[in-house]
């Protein structure tokens, strides 16, 4: 299957190995990876902030990228939040038929990664091995927007020598909320200090999601704190065969 | 018409207030400890109703119905509540309300009223214009006799005390009561008070209520609590005043049967309020002989004005979304300096108050919809907090750097050229922060990351220089 690649901004700029590892997977899996260089932003920083007129411009310039693209990976669970949720309302009122056509036409081909695998791929086994305990942070958007459910777990439990441990209370929230991190930052930092401390309550060498912004979030406090608990976005994880170092 | 919302306008930014707040530990305590009992309560007698989500669907529905035709179910109730022997009097403002109660008080020669389950009397700040006129308000809620007794201000919706402990309490009632001994169970604490109460509740001749609804076909009103204090405050005076915001009609008595199911579930996680009183007008020897109702307005008719936000005046005070905000959870109540606290005081506080005021509320939360999930009428707090955002951004309220950085961002967006050229100068312009492979201090607003997390710098190789490579290779 041909499958494109929306990367998104933050991945693009700085996680650019949990876009190798997306790639990684996809064609083990037999499948093959294209990635249109036009691509930049789905708008979510500036819409959620207050400033939608940005975020249409990013709207359209996404529908002109992938107007063709017959399915769309995303390893980002906000980011198809911001699509599904946002998109069809702001084309709507863009005024531009157009717009409203490429949103409808291309919303039931956008899958966030562990969706991509699961629906369309129809797969829990990605080959991969990883000789960790690992837990799971489950992100809201993910959660609550998408209703991925269990499916990263399902696919984190199809991974060899990998032991799963359950994070007490992973349903809330960790605290990055975009420019909330900054704009309130001490509640923000309240609310990971709540979250590092159910991740410190297993024995889970790796924390992982479907988000690299919570993560970052919630591995700067791990860091921060000098903790040797590990946050890797969950395509690195299904990358893994084990033979890596370090991994 | 300048619309307050209590003290509301005078209010420190949310991050400030927050953040004072969060150095009290104890408060900490109380508020987790508190809010965890209610939610999990609430959760399993969710869990045991079947028809839930049918509830909730049904009531956002009545909910939309009402607010677009408020007009003619206002004048409905007014008619039907005139008929049963009520005063039905129409207050645009807190200044006019607060001059409607003191009127009729003065009318009465009463120097003294009780009063039960009136959040709105918070929001026009009813106390202290009974005060300035001579007039003894006597909070006969347990909750709100507290924050009356200590001069404080409630933090959360249902359970205005939540941040205090019994053992606070205690210290209190033994001072303001001027008690010798008390013991220190929660049924010592709750003896005292009805002591204390009892004799209010015999000798005061004027109650005033709130309303948790009010019935457009029958011109009823209906109060729920836990207590029954509010039982007694409503039918042992002579004369009652009730303070309604406009939003909180419903049309039919059966309506009831939807909202009451929802509202005791998920205010206090009890499959009904104890107490569920429904009066209409006055009835001659049972109850008050003269029975007043005021229709408060006080910004929600431009709330309603919003077709986007109008939804915020669904919210039926279960405080359903306090209970279930991991901000909320972290600050309490009082850094929304408002008496509506949480997700809904976040949308409400600010728009009451025509976004002139309070605009750091729209951004108290990370938008992780928990609010939406638990509310019983459906409203998309995470939504309307958006929406909110756009109009302080619109309305000129965002801080300039702020505005100089999301337009630099958009002109990064704009294509994938210039994103490349955007990762480049930042991977420039980072290299003085980077210490040991770490950003452990960042300038200016973004120095809030780095107060309690490292930042990773930009890697050297974006992916999409690393997909460029390896389409050359292939």
């Amino acid at each position: 299957m041909q499958i494109s690649l929306f990367i998104t901004c933050y991945n693009d700029t700085l996680f650019p190995d949990t876009g190798k590892a997306v790639v990684a997977v996809l064609e083990r899996l037999g499948h093959s990876v294209e990635f249109r260089p036009a691509q930049t932003c789905c708008g979510q920083m500036h819409y959620n902030t207050g400033y939608p007129h940005d975020a249409a411009a990013m709207m359209h310039h996404f529908f002109r990228v992938f107007r063709d693209a017959p399915v769309i990976c995303v390893p980002s669970g906000s980011c198809v939040a911001m699509i599904r949720d946002h998109f069809p309302k702001m084309a709507e009122e863009s005024g531009d038929p157009e717009a409203v056509r490429a949103c409808r036409e291309l919303l039931p081909r956008i899958y966030e990664f562990s969706e991509l695998l699961i629906d369309k791929l129809e797969t829990t086994d990605t080959g991969a091995r990883f000789p960790h305990s690992v837990t799971l942070h489950t992100t809201c958007h993910s959660l609550r927007s998408l209703q991925v459910g269990d499916r990263p777990a399902r696919l984190l439990r199809g991974v060899r020598d990998l032991t799963f441990v359950e994070l007490p209370q992973s349903d809330q929230c960790c605290g990055f909320g975009g420019t909330f991190a900054i704009k309130n930052a001490e509640v923000s930092a309240a609310m990971l200090a709540d979250k590092i401390g159910c991740i410190q309550e297993t024995p889970a060498e790796v924390v992982t999601a479907v988000d690299n912004s919570c993560l970052m979030h919630i591995g700067g406090g791990l860091s921060r704190q000098g903790s040797p608990v590990r946050a890797m976005h969950l395509a690195e994880i299904l990358a893994s065969t084990g033979a890596e170092s370090g991994s | 018409m300048s619309v307050r919302v209590g003290e509301a306008a005078r209010a420190p930014a949310f991050a400030a207030a927050a953040k004072q707040l969060l150095q009290n530990q104890q408060l900490r305590r109380n508020v987790r400890h508190a809010t965890e009992v209610i939610r999990n309560k609430r959760a399993k007698v969710v869990a045991e109703t079947p028809d839930w989500q049918e509830l909730r669907e049904a009531a956002r529905r009545i909910k939309n119905h009402v607010l677009r035709h408020l007009d003619e179910y206002l004048e409905q109730f007014e008619r039907a509540c005139t008929r049963a022997g009520g005063r039905v009097h129409w207050a645009r403002d807190a200044a006019e309300a607060n001059r409607i109660v003191i009127d009729i008080v003065k009318q009465h020669g009463g120097t003294e009223i009780i009063k039960v389950k009136t959040m709105t009397s918070d929001e026009i700040r009813l106390n202290v214009a009974l005060e300035a006129a001579g007039i003894t308000p006597y909070e006969t809620d347990l909750a709100d006799l507290i924050i009356q007794l200590d001069h404080d201000k409630p933090s959360h919706i249902v359970v205005p005390a939540l941040h205090k402990n019994k053992t606070e309490i205690r210290r209190l009632f033994l001072e303001k009561m001027k008690l010798s001994e008390l013991g220190e169970t929660a049924e010592d604490l709750a003896a005292a008070a009805r002591r204390y109460l009892r004799e209010k509740f015999l000798r005061v001749p004027i109650g005033f209520s709130g309303g948790n609804f009010a019935v457009a076909e029958s011109g009823s009103v209906c109060v729920v609590e836990s207590e029954g204090n509010g039982r007694m405050c409503v039918t042992l005076p002579r004369v009652l005043i009730s303070l309604v915001g406009i939003e909180k009609i419903v049309p039919a008595f059966d309506d009831l049967e939807v909202f009451l199911q929802l509202l005791g579930r998920s205010a206090t996680g009890e499959r009904m309020n104890p107490y569920n009183s429904i009066w209409t007008g006055v009835t001659p020897g049972d109850g008050p002989q003269e029975f007043h109702v005021i229709l408060l307005d006080n910004g929600r008719t431009t709330v309603l004005a919003d077709g986007e936000s109008r939804e915020t005046l669904d919210c039926i005070r279960c405080g359903a979304c306090l209970n279930i905000c991991p901000v909320y959870r972290q600050t309490g109540g009082h850094a929304y300096g408002s008496i509506y606290a949480g997700p809904i005081g976040a949308i409400l506080t600010p728009q009451l108050q025509s976004m002139q005021h309070s605009q750091t509320l729209p951004y108290a939360s990370s938008l992780c919809g928990a609010c939406y999930e638990v509310c019983p009428v459906k409203i998309d707090i995470p939504e309307i907090l958006i929406h909110l955002r756009a109009k302080v951004v619109e309305g000129g309220g965002a801080p300039l750097l702020e505005r100089l950085g999301m337009r630099a961002a958009a002109v990064a967006f704009a294509d994938g050229a210039h994103l490349e050229t955007a990762q480049q100068v930042a991977r420039l312009a980072q290299k003085p922060l980077v210490r040991d492979g770490l950003i452990r201090s960042l300038p200016g607003m973004l120095g809030g990351w780095t107060a309690t997390r490292d930042l990773h710098p930009i890697p050297a190789e974006s992916f999409r220089d690393w997909w460029a490579k390896r389409e050359k290779q292939a």
